[in-house]
């Protein structure tokens, strides 16, 4: 197991800087999500790591040895990073068991490693079908035993289940998740789907014009987020004014704590509150408000999700005040019309004072 | 050497620089660029360059006073007034014919759509001076201006049918529902949407019809039309003038580049407009003929006839007359077997020679590769009278022993035809995408056990498919092969055209059936895919 690291990390084409200055540390034997929108340079960052384009600055390194640092540079079949391409890419020409032995020394290709390799993704039985008769996710297993062939020290994916339809995609996920585990090797995937990076990954670090701007567990994210929009990527989320005091945000919907008790010297701001910290108490219609904590409103929609419902709730007063989103469990999915008492709990994230990052 | 300094944002040079800064890292192995592409890509764009040079080399030696002499002489305004109405005309006749049968067949309720789409691209598999022979050995009387329409445009249309009746069938049903959907008559519908989506084929198809004219030699000399192309096989083969030869040349390929431009303008950027995902395509139904199926099929069984039956049939006659009075067998053997090496040889050079051009412009994208890539295509716009006239010039001025060599109409061959060969190996190089070559290196192959292990069996088909392209084409050629065939030897082509110069159908008849043979297959092959494509309405 070694330890992956990119530091500053320069790359571009045709006069465009695609990585500006990449900074990205895989723990040996962890599962890191690069986490991105389309654009922002995650499958270059990929393509340098594997050794296809080379960095014009900075150094890409794994273990002790040093894969590129800009002057020196190894080639891919020199590195020891396996390498799994988005729809899997393997060989048309070879059957399953080809494919997985293509790394293999000529002996290895039809010995016993590599129906353990088989038979380990679970597809034994494929040894001798072409890729063109696999479904989608047989295709994507045999892409992963290819690339675990040769026991690399760390693995790419490439957004491997996004070409998956929706249902085959949750098992094939969980299904490459406890193989990694149980494989302990250092593996970077790549996704622009972040329950698929929050869930699966003990670390995501979050890409965005050619920069890691968060890296860090998955509940350090969701609860911390760098910024609103980091926030807004990996959820909905609440904006809402609060007056700050003795390191807690006092807001319509109560008070509520900031983690570090940072106010950054302001005395009035806006919070970001998640839809699930809500909590909505049905009120009896024309009921007066005696004194009970909460912002009362009403439901306007609801959209029911079977599991959960979100619910969106237009507080009656001021006037012209923001939709709220609460998510209840699919149980309290309340008809539009409904009035309501609403409430925070847990603790809130300021928002930066400078709207014009927004974008 | 370039040193390429690894700072991110460099300040953009003048595109000459560029250029030059291109060539210098292809060179510099900096990027590890296979030097064995580099040399073949090289090479092939030298030879595409070689005899274009030549021919300005030649045609200078005359001095511009002389050039301009040449130029303004009466017949010369006589050839262009010729060579451009016969071209308009031929190259509009092909296009309705080509468009309205490519729409009866892909997209009407036609009786035996299968049959038709094979019988109407079949006359593509006989050779245009065939074509010219079949109907002026059966009426010596047709020569002149419509002779010369009538035979070319039977001969071409299917140039003009194939890609429309493949964009037809390969058209997106949605946008024309959408239309009607937005109030569009059917008769609007196609003016306004079917039509602009076939546009690019109609306009390739036209260009490739045009191309072939401006080229064609064979037929023209038998219908007795003076084009420029016969004027310039004449100066050089019978006045023995060199120069007068390449600067008339240099007017054609100007004619011809001149047609490339025309269709580059108008297609536009109806060329790069694609459709959406896979996913998201369409069959269109088919519009039912009723009462019109009669004329429609009465319309198409005449253009088949014409076009196919009357060369066959006048082809089939004259064997049956002349094997009682000749029995060339023997020659005809020998013929065979040496059109059979020098399309073979000729093929293999420009299959190979394709590969680095292709590989380099698919997988090493830059300025210089892609000029190259275009570089490869130039051929097309250069009819194969110029090549040969080029390299004439060559190896008279520099390497003597060359003229009239097997070598030297092998290179021809290999030149004339390097566009399909790159074409082939280019589709060829798209099954093997360079994620399939980045995948085998990071299993631990080296870069030349990836061409080996993943390349070169992926693109195997492709490379044959290029070699049987050029080989028919080199087999079929008439006009480069009667200047640069080595003295005393024949091809079936030169025997054919000295049989049929002596009025000796009977004995010339065999020579055509063999060659209508072997170009007949790959026509019968490719127009199976667009029966296929016709009956099922879907890309294979």
């Amino acid at each position: 197991m070694s330890r992956l690291s990119v530091s500053e990390l320069w790359k571009g084409y045709a006069g465009t800087s695609v990585l500006q200055g990449v900074q990205l540390d895989v723990q040996p034997g962890s599962l890191t999500a690069v986490l991105g929108l389309s654009g922002c340079g995650k499958t270059t960052l990929l393509r340098v790591i594997a050794g296809f384009e080379r960095a014009e600055r900075g150094t890409v390194s794994l273990g002790e040895q040093t894969l590129d640092d800009g002057r020196t540079y190894l080639a891919p079949e020199r590195r020891s990073v396996g390498y799994v391409p988005q729809e899997g890419a393997l060989f048309p020409h070879l059957s399953v068991q080809e494919n997985v032995g293509f790394g293999l020394a000529r002996r290895e290709r039809r010995g016993e490693q590599v129906a353990g390799l088989l038979e380990m993704v679970g597809i034994a039985p494929l040894a001798k079908r072409l890729p063109h008769e696999l479904s989608g996710g047989e295709q994507q297993r045999v892409a992963l035993a290819r690339a675990l062939a040769r026991h690399p020290q760390a693995l790419l994916l490439d957004e491997p289940f996004s070409s998956l339809d929706a249902s085959l995609r949750s098992r094939v996920r969980e299904e490459v998740h406890a193989l990694l585990r149980e494989q302990g090797v250092t593996t970077v995937l790549v996704t622009h789907d972040q329950e698929e990076a929050l869930s699966l990954a003990d670390n995501v670090a979050v890409l965005r014009d050619g920069r890691i701007i968060q890296q860090g567990a998955p509940v350090e994210l969701y609860e911390r987020p760098a910024d609103e929009r980091l926030a807004r990527f990996l959820g909905a989320v609440n904006v809402i004014e609060a007056s700050f005091e003795h390191g807690a945000a006092r807001t319509s919907l109560g008070t509520l704590e900031l983690p570090g008790g940072q106010t950054r010297g302001a005395a009035i701001g806006a919070v970001m509150i998640r839809p699930e910290q809500l909590e909505v108490h049905e009120r009896a219609d024309g009921a007066h408000d005696d004194g009970a904590a909460g912002l009362p409103g009403r439901v306007e929609q609801c959209r029911y999700y079977g599991h959960d419902a979100l619910l969106h709730i237009r507080p009656n007063a001021p006037a012209g005040a923001e939709l709220l989103l609460a998510r209840v469990h699919g149980g309290q999915a309340l008809p539009a019309g409904t009035p309501v008492i609403v409430a925070a709990r847990g603790t809130a994230t300021l928002v930066d004072p400078e709207p014009d990052e927004l974008g | 050497m370039s040193t390429l300094a690894p700072s991110p944002p460099s300040t953009p040079s003048p595109p000459r620089a560029r250029l030059a800064a291109g060539w210098t890292r292809a060179w510099s192995g900096r990027r590890r660029w296979p030097l064995v592409s580099i040399a073949g890509a090289t090479l092939a764009a030298a030879l595409v360059l070689l005899p274009l040079a030549f021919l300005v080399v030649q045609a200078q030696k005359s001095g511009l006073g002389e050039v301009r002499h040449l130029l303004l002489r009466h017949s010369v305004a006589v050839l262009l007034w010729n060579t451009i109405r016969l071209a308009l005309a031929c190259t509009v006749l092909c296009a309705l014919l080509g468009v309205a049968a490519a729409w009866c067949v892909e997209r009407t309720t036609l009786p035996a759509r299968r049959l038709w789409a094979v019988a109407l691209v079949l006359p593509l598999g006989v050779p245009d001076f065939v074509v010219g022979f079949g109907w002026v050995s059966i009426d010596p009387a047709l020569h002149g201006y419509l002779a010369a329409v009538m035979i070319m445009t039977l001969a071409l249309y299917p140039l003009v049918y194939l890609p429309v009746a493949s964009a037809l069938a390969n058209l997106d049903a949605g946008l024309e529902e959408a239309a009607r959907s937005l109030g569009l008559g059917p008769w609007r519908t196609f003016w306004r949407v079917t039509l602009r989506q076939i546009r690019p084929a109609v306009l390739g198809g036209c260009l490739l019809v045009t191309l072939g004219l401006l080229a064609e030699y064979g037929a023209f000399e038998i219908v007795q039309y003076q084009t420029f192309t016969v004027a310039i096989f004449t100066e050089f083969k019978l006045g023995f003038d060199t120069v007068a030869a390449c600067v008339l040349s240099l007017v054609l390929v100007a004619l011809s580049i001149a047609a490339l431009g025309g269709e580059l303008t108008l297609t536009g950027r109806a060329r790069s407009s694609r459709p959406a995902g896979p996913g998201a395509r369409r069959v269109a139904p088919r519009v039912a003929l009723g009462r019109l199926a009669a004329p429609v099929l009465a319309g198409l069984g005449a253009l088949s006839g014409l076009a196919l039956g009357v060369p066959l049939g006048s082809l089939v006659y004259w064997m049956a007359r002349g094997s009682s009075t000749t029995l060339p067998s023997a020659s005809i053997l020998a013929a065979a077997g040496h059109t059979a090496a020098y399309s073979a040889a000729a093929a293999a050079l420009a299959t190979l020679l394709a590969v680095p051009v292709s590989a380099l412009a698919m997988r090493h994208r830059n300025r210089v590769t892609v000029l190259i890539e275009r570089l490869a295509y130039l051929p097309m716009a250069l009819p194969g009278l110029v090549v040969a006239l080029g390299l004439v010039s060559f190896s008279v001025r520099y390497a003597f022993s060359l003229y009239q060599s097997a070598l030297e109409l092998i290179v021809a061959y290999a030149i004339l035809f390097l566009p399909l060969a790159v074409v082939g190996v280019r589709s060829a190089m798209g099954q093997s995408s360079a994620r399939l070559e980045e995948v085998g290196r990071s299993l631990g192959a080296r870069p030349s056990a990836v061409w080996r292990r993943v390349t070169l069996p992926l693109i195997a088909p492709g490379l044959g498919a290029a070699f049987a392209l050029v080989f028919i084409s080199a087999a079929t050629e008439l006009t480069a092969t009667l200047l640069l065939h080595p003295t005393g030897v024949n091809t079936l082509a030169t025997q054919f055209w000295a049989y049929t110069s002596e009025l000796s159908y009977g004995a010339a008849a065999p020579y055509a059936a063999l060659m209508v043979a072997i170009s007949a297959v790959p026509a019968y092959l490719l127009s199976r895919r667009m029966s296929t494509l016709a009956n099922t309405g879907r890309a294979a």
